[in-house]
């Protein structure tokens, strides 16, 4: 359907105008020797547009216009080009269940009024929605059938029934929007947004694992490797693995004796925490005496002991207790100095 | 074995819990409908942005290319350094914004030593990559830089006319479709009907050799000539700049059908009361509104109609008469 004006030129040659788009095209123009300057240049390409220009104006104000208040109002031609679509073509909505039943039996939709007549008040009430006709709390007496159980109420038994319809209803609906979904025709306001994982049977849904179970449980298996994690790759954004157990602090091997030299600082803490004022607040005397004290005497029963024993057992046979005895002399230093610092 | 598939049997029979969400506004649900897919579309938005380094001269043309196009047009001023549109894995962002900008055509700028002054020009369909054209730009001219008489100036929203010139465009591929491109690029809205008052201005398009092409805006000042049709004469306005062609890259042909298929003649308006008989050909209902035959006025002044309005001027001659009476006696 291209609309093809024959513009008779020097050379007559034709252009491909195309007023739906207001577009035109001169495919037998050629620079046979570029001009020099640019100048020259955009002149010539100005002249060349305004020719074409000019046919695409001869179509478009030869069609038949309308006036307007801003002006004369022309309907334009479909276009000719076609250039291709930006979305897919929409699909059909496929019928629903009910819109199938409806056809397979010949049942045709009637228009229904928005009020009807109401017996009980006499009056027309709506339809729907407040104060409507057929409302349940508008009911006030339910006659007791002999199907009936005795200790049933059935005013709750209706509210029952209506809740059941509704859900069914839109379960029914729900249904519907899936299979249009599955066909690529969902309508564009509405999602389908999934909320939970299936069950199946007696198993819970799988529980969520969130970000720092997920960094643990990196970390226990980056430790499971030969250098303990340290030169994994690590993928872009991971954070480096945070550090399990005590954390200590060792001082450096080699360290000037300067200002700041740190082994002294930390000697120097200890005395003053020793020698201080309070040192009776962080030092314990009285229990390091009698802690002494009994070694003391704990040692002094041994040796009464061991003269009683000795003449029975070689010394080669008794158990070591030079080791014991050591450990017992440190006993008193150490807990001094554990409970200084 | 039998026990394994019975349980996946179970597995996929139980149903997925899916909930249905609808817009609770208004003004969501109207946004929500003006992106879904149409039978006819109307125009396309564009996306201009840039990659990690952009030159002077490219920042030019990215702003005015947006001003140009002002009311379609949305422009990212970020640098993005993850859109490699040409490489299979560089586009992810790019569909990206398209989806949440609901646009069709982008314009991405990037500066390097290899390709300076690039401009990838890009369509898509459904939100996936469609095509892409890379042109470098060169011999940039801003709107600055022309001097003009500001009155003249075209309005901003209004329909261009478009002209292509040299046979470039027909024998060569890269420019063929470097045309296709630029005209879905510059043409804005299809509308149905047009103001011939509000045409003012045009893009001119030359194929200067085989891979360059001298892309220039003009304003059109219509002079007064003998006949309906007007003198068109061009006036340079806005930016001009050189494009050569460097890479370009077609839809597959499954693709390219899929987007060129139109809707099969819309659904014809039914017009009303309008039917179509074999015999008697296009036949027509006229309905007459109900003819109030009591409240018309009767044509024919009636002697009853007479008479009143003569008894109604000799009441009023009698308390004229009777009026200036009062006066002289007063």
């Amino acid at each position: 359907m291209e609309m093809e004006m024959e513009m008779e030129m020097e050379t007559q040659k034709p252009f491909q105008v195309d007023v739906g788009n207001l577009l035109a095209f001169n495919p037998f123009h050629n620079f046979s020797s570029l001009p020099t300057s640019r100048d020259e240049l955009v002149k010539e390409c100005l002249e060349e547009g305004t020719k074409l220009i000019q046919a695409v104006a001869d179509g478009l104000f030869n069609l038949p216009s309308t006036e307007d208040v801003d002006g004369p109002l022309v309907k334009l031609p479909p276009p000719a080009t076609k250039l291709p679509r930006e979305k897919h073509l929409p699909k059909p909505k496929p019928p629903t269940k009910w819109e199938e039943f409806a056809k397979k039996k010949g049942i045709t939709k009637r228009k229904k009024d928005k009020v009807v007549w109401d017996e009980q008040t006499g009056t027309w009430k709506r339809r729907f929605g407040y104060d409507r006709v057929h409302d349940d709390k508008d009911i006030p007496i339910i006659e007791a059938k002999m199907t009936d159980e005795p200790g049933e109420d059935p005013f709750a038994k209706r509210q029952d029934d209506k809740k059941k319809r509704v859900e069914k209803q839109e379960k029914n609906r729900l249904q519907n929007l899936k299979q249009a979904a599955k066909l690529g025709a969902l309508p564009s306001h509405v999602q389908l947004a999934a909320t939970a994982l299936p069950i199946t049977g007696t198993q819970a849904p799988p529980k969520k694992v969130t970000k720092d179970e997920l960094g643990n449980v990196a970390g226990m298996a980056a430790t499971s490797t030969a250098s303990g994690g340290k030169f994994d790759r690590k993928l872009p954004g991971e954070k480096p693995a945070k550090k399990q157990g005590k954390h200590r602090k060792f001082l450096p091997v080699v360290e000037g004796s300067g200002i700041g030299s740190r082994e002294k600082e930390q000697t120097d803490n200890v005395l003053n925490k020793l020698i201080s004022k309070h040192s009776h607040e962080i030092l314990n005397i009285g229990k390091a005496v009698t802690m002494y004290n009994v070694k003391k005497e704990k040692k002094a029963r041994n040796r009464k002991n061991q003269e009683g024993k000795s003449s029975s057992t070689s010394n080669k046979l008794k158990p070591k207790k030079q080791l014991h005895k050591k450990a017992a002399k440190k006993g008193p230093e150490s807990s001094k100095k554990r409970k200084a610092k | 074995m039998h026990l394994y598939t019975l349980q996946t049997l179970r597995f996929c029979s139980s149903a997925i819990m899916m909930r249905i969400k609808t817009p609770k506004n208004g003004r969501v649900r109207r946004e929500l409908e003006k992106r879904a897919p149409k039978l006819v579309e109307t125009g396309k938005k564009t996306l201009i942005l840039q990659g990690t380094k952009t030159s002077g001269t490219l920042n030019g043309v990215l702003s005015e290319i947006y001003h140009l196009k002002k009311g379609g047009a949305v422009r990212f001023t970020r640098k993005n350094d993850n859109i490699r549109p040409f490489e299979s894995g560089g586009e992810t962002s790019l569909e990206f914004f398209s989806l949440k900008t609901d646009c069709s055509l982008f314009v991405y700028g990037s500066h390097s030593k290899k390709r300076p002054n690039n401009l990838v020009i890009g369509r898509m369909y459904d939100h996936h990559v469609y095509d892409l054209v890379e042109v470098g730009v060169e011999n940039f001219k801003s709107i600055e830089s022309f001097n003009y008489d500001k009155k003249m100036a075209p309005r901003v929203g209004s329909k261009p006319f478009i002209a292509f010139v040299g046979e470039g465009f027909e024998n060569v591929d890269e420019l063929k479709h470097l045309k296709e491109v630029l005209l879905d690029l510059l043409r804005g809205e299809v509308v149905e009907n047009i103001n011939l008052a509000g045409v003012d201005r045009a893009y001119v398009c030359t194929a200067i050799s085989s891979n360059k092409v001298y892309l220039t805006h003009c304003a059109l000042r219509l002079k007064k000539s003998g006949t309906v049709v007007p003198r068109m004469e061009l006036v340079e306005v806005g930016p001009s700049m050189d494009l050569v062609v460097r890479r370009h890259r077609l839809p597959n042909e499954g693709l390219r059908k899929e987007a060129m298929r139109t809707a099969k003649d819309q659904p014809k308006k039914k017009i009303k009361n309008v039917s179509s008989d074999a015999i008697e050909g296009t036949i027509g209902k006229i309905y007459i509104p109900d003819q109030k035959v009591g409240d018309v006025a009767l044509p024919n002044k009636a002697k009853g109609v007479k008479r009143e309005r003569r008894e109604a001027k000799k009441k009023e001659a009698n308390e004229r008469a009777s009026k200036k009476q009062k006066e002289e006696s007063e």
